[in-house]
């Protein structure tokens, strides 16, 4: 019998089926119509036929094989599991050195570096605007003294290193090469990422300082400066993670983070950076979020479509030009503040999402993070969630386990199209800078904030503790309580800092960097120079905001 | 009072660029017939305090994320003091623990609304508050 026939036949053996279900709907009707965050309407049931058109060659292949659908390797978790890795900095250079510390001798494989606000946005802790914010989402680094500390007993050689920072990512990388070099570790040997990833600062983060074009030029710096010495650096992670916190959805989220990589390939190839040569070292960020067969669906179709992506449009040859290596964080907007440990079973299922959609490392939000920012306790039960789905519960015996399943292939090819339409409407717009600029995305993910927003008050959406299963009276949990101290501290340091350097070292550096900035010099070098005479950060970016002028932001409300 | 009366204005004061609260509710409120003013990031408690005053409100509906609410959100309720403008209601939005609430309601913030809080309820307490005073 030919699969037509076949079909056929199984078509009208369905019909029967349903009619007999939607008899006894009468009777026992369905509570709801289902729907995915993305808003697909979900099916009863899912069966052959819906992948009626499905070539697996064509749509999944073996893992580590182009489209990577089934995942980026061919063993995956069977070789290695994931890296575990644990966002982390609070406080003074010190207080994080040590965070970190407890955290490897936990068993965790590679560090995250959260910096505070001031460092982010390139000002010194002493910088009025400053106030009230010095150590408090993360560690502050004013100089190369901070980050000395910061990483003092870590061996660069043998951890990998992610660093949340992107307007001045140059200068903190900078820095992180300074220490290693002191430490005595071959360049090469530096293993890690830099976030870097402006364009989705202007829509979802906050923390940009220099206008859009400046921004790029910055990056492809990087991308051409960074390829030759440190060769196994990341040099951007592009960043959906931010842009679903903000609101968007599932779909939104890959489609204008790949709308994002599309204009940094752009960029690069403009400048003329052969495509091989940096897209290796691109990586990407992404959110786990609730809806669970959605998440996962969601990773496997970004990395179809990165790969056509860069072997149809761009040329790449190279295969990991074509691999969508990616790190992916658990929802921060789906905690609640009402019974804070529900939240330990979000962050597990959410991590499982990311797991079985094949990412490369994961970090897992803590219980009290609606709260405070998470305390020792809060932070090891996060990590021991991944070491359970890891090490006890059997999901990474196989590659890939829901490929094949009607409804995840289904639901990959939806949205796999729903995404590339997204993106054909950014490249109809002239681009992401020019999507961005008019206030296309911004627009976009406001308006799905909102609906979630509203469904959630009509309860349309049910959210555990919060308008359902409410309960009075909570008892309060114990926070992490913020030396307030630090930030005294901090800028004591800075002033030594300033005192005991060369001067006229400094001075000298900073006019470098003037020029290179003025010029179209690599700027690399001159801040590689600065960071090692120990100017300050607020002073590098000083120049910087003097030269390149600052962003202004769109507001779109 | 009718709603079209009710000036607010929505500011992210700090540094922090988590603006999803600050736009859901400046839009729940616009909703609610209410004339709302977006400040945007990285508003000084000095900024926000001279907008206010410029653009006569009602209302401060102050969005922060960063903690550094205890440096930042005292010196607008004490600004508005100086400036005789105590009647401005201060309502403080964002990731504020629990002893820190009752410290900012006892230094003259009106509520602090956390993760979780329903636009509803925003929009019910101005009314509210409004008809009181």
């Amino acid at each position: 019998m030919s699969e037509q026939q076949n079909n056929t036949e199984l078509a009208a053996a369905k019909e029967a089926w349903c009619e007999k279900v939607n008899k006894s709907l009468e009777k026992h009707p369905e509570s709801k119509t289902f729907k995915t965050d993305s808003d697909y309407e979900i099916e009863r049931v899912y069966d052959t036929l819906d992948l009626e058109s499905f070539k697996y060659q064509e749509q999944l292949n073996w893992p580590g094989e182009y489209p990577y659908t089934r995942g980026i390797q061919p063993t995956m978790y069977r070789g290695r599991l994931w890296t575990m890795r644990q966002y982390a900095g609070f406080g003074s250079a010190e207080e994080t050195n040590e965070r970190f510390r407890y955290l490897l001798e936990q068993g965790q494989t590679g560090l995250s570096v959260a910096f505070d606000l001031p460092t982010q946005i390139g000002y010194d802790s002493d910088h009025p605007l400053a106030r009230g914010e010095v150590g408090k989402v993360g560690v502050a680094i004013d100089s190369l003294a901070d980050m000395e500390i910061l990483m003092d007993q870590i061996p660069l050689d043998k951890v990998s290193t992610s660093m949340t920072i992107n307007s001045p990512a140059v200068v903190l990388l900078a820095m992180y090469m300074a220490v290693a070099e002191k430490q005595g570790i071959a360049m090469e040997q530096l293993n890690g990422t830099i976030q870097n990833d402006i364009l989705k600062e202007y829509v979802a983060r906050g923390t940009y300082i220099f206008p859009p074009r400046e921004s790029m030029r910055i990056i492809i710096d990087i991308f051409a400066y960074a390829g030759k010495m440190i060769p196994n650096w990341n040099t951007i992670s592009i960043s959906g993670y931010h842009i679903r916190e903000a609101g968007s959805t599932a779909v939104q989220e890959v489609a204008f983070t790949l709308g994002n990589a599309i204009a940094y390939v752009e960029a690069a190839v403009a400048a003329g950076l052969e495509v091989d040569q940096f897209a290796p070292r691109l990586s990407f960020f992404f959110n786990a979020h609730s809806n669970f067969f959605e998440e996962i669906a969601k990773f496997r179709a970004a990395r179809r479509i990165w790969a056509r992506l860069m072997k149809e449009r761009f040329g790449a040859k190279n295969p990991r030009s074509m691999m969508l290596r990616f790190h992916t964080q658990t929802a921060g907007s789906t905690l609640t503040a009402q019974q804070p440990d529900v939240n330990l079973m979000r962050v597990a299922y959410q991590a499982l999402s990311a797991v079985l959609g094949g990412t490369q490392s994961l970090h897992t939000n803590s219980r009290d993070e609606a709260l405070a920012l998470p305390s020792e306790p809060s932070v090891l039960l996060a990590l021991r969630t991944q070491q359970v789905i890891g090490y006890e519960i059997g999901v990474t015996d196989t590659v890939d386990p829901l490929g094949g399943s009607y409804f995840i292939e289904k639901l990959t090819d939806q949205v796999e199209n729903d995404i590339l339409s997204y993106i054909d409407k950014i490249d109809e717009i002239g681009g992401a800078v020019e999507a961005i600029e008019k206030g296309y995305i911004q627009k976009e993910i406001q308006a799905s904030a909102y609906r979630y927003q509203k469904e959630i008050e009509s309860e349309e959406r049910v959210v555990v503790g919060v308008n359902r299963f409410t309960i009075s009276g909570e008892q309060p949990i114990d926070l992490l309580k913020m030396d307030p101290a630090t930030s005294q501290r901090q800028v004591e340091r800075l002033k030594e800092v300033r005192l005991s350097r060369n001067q006229a070292k400094v001075a000298e550096t900073l006019q470098e960097l003037r020029r290179a900035a003025q010029g179209s010099d690599n700027l690399m070098p001159a801040i590689f120079e600065a960071v090692k005479a120990y100017a300050t950060l607020g002073e590098i970016c000083g120049v910087l905001r003097d030269v390149f002028g600052e962003y202004q932001q769109q507001i779109t409300i | 009072m009718s709603d079209k009366l009710v000036r607010v204005l929505v500011g992210k004061i700090g540094l922090d660029g988590h603006d999803r609260g600050a736009k859901v509710v400046a839009q729940a409120l616009r909703d609610a017939g209410m004339e709302v003013i977006y400040t945007g990031l990285r508003q000084t408690p000095e900024q926000i305090v001279e907008t206010a005053l410029q653009e006569d409100v009602q209302v401060i509906g102050l969005s922060i994320l960063s903690g550094a609410h205890m440096q930042l959100i005292p010196p607008v309720v004490e600004m508005l003091r100086e400036q005789e403008s105590s009647d401005i209601i201060v309502l403080v939005g964002g990731i504020i623990p629990r002893d820190d609430i009752a410290y900012l309601k006892e230094h003259g913030v009106a509520e602090v609304f956390t993760p979780g809080s329903s636009t509803v309820d925003i929009v019910n307490f101005i009314r509210n508050k409004l008809e009181l005073s």
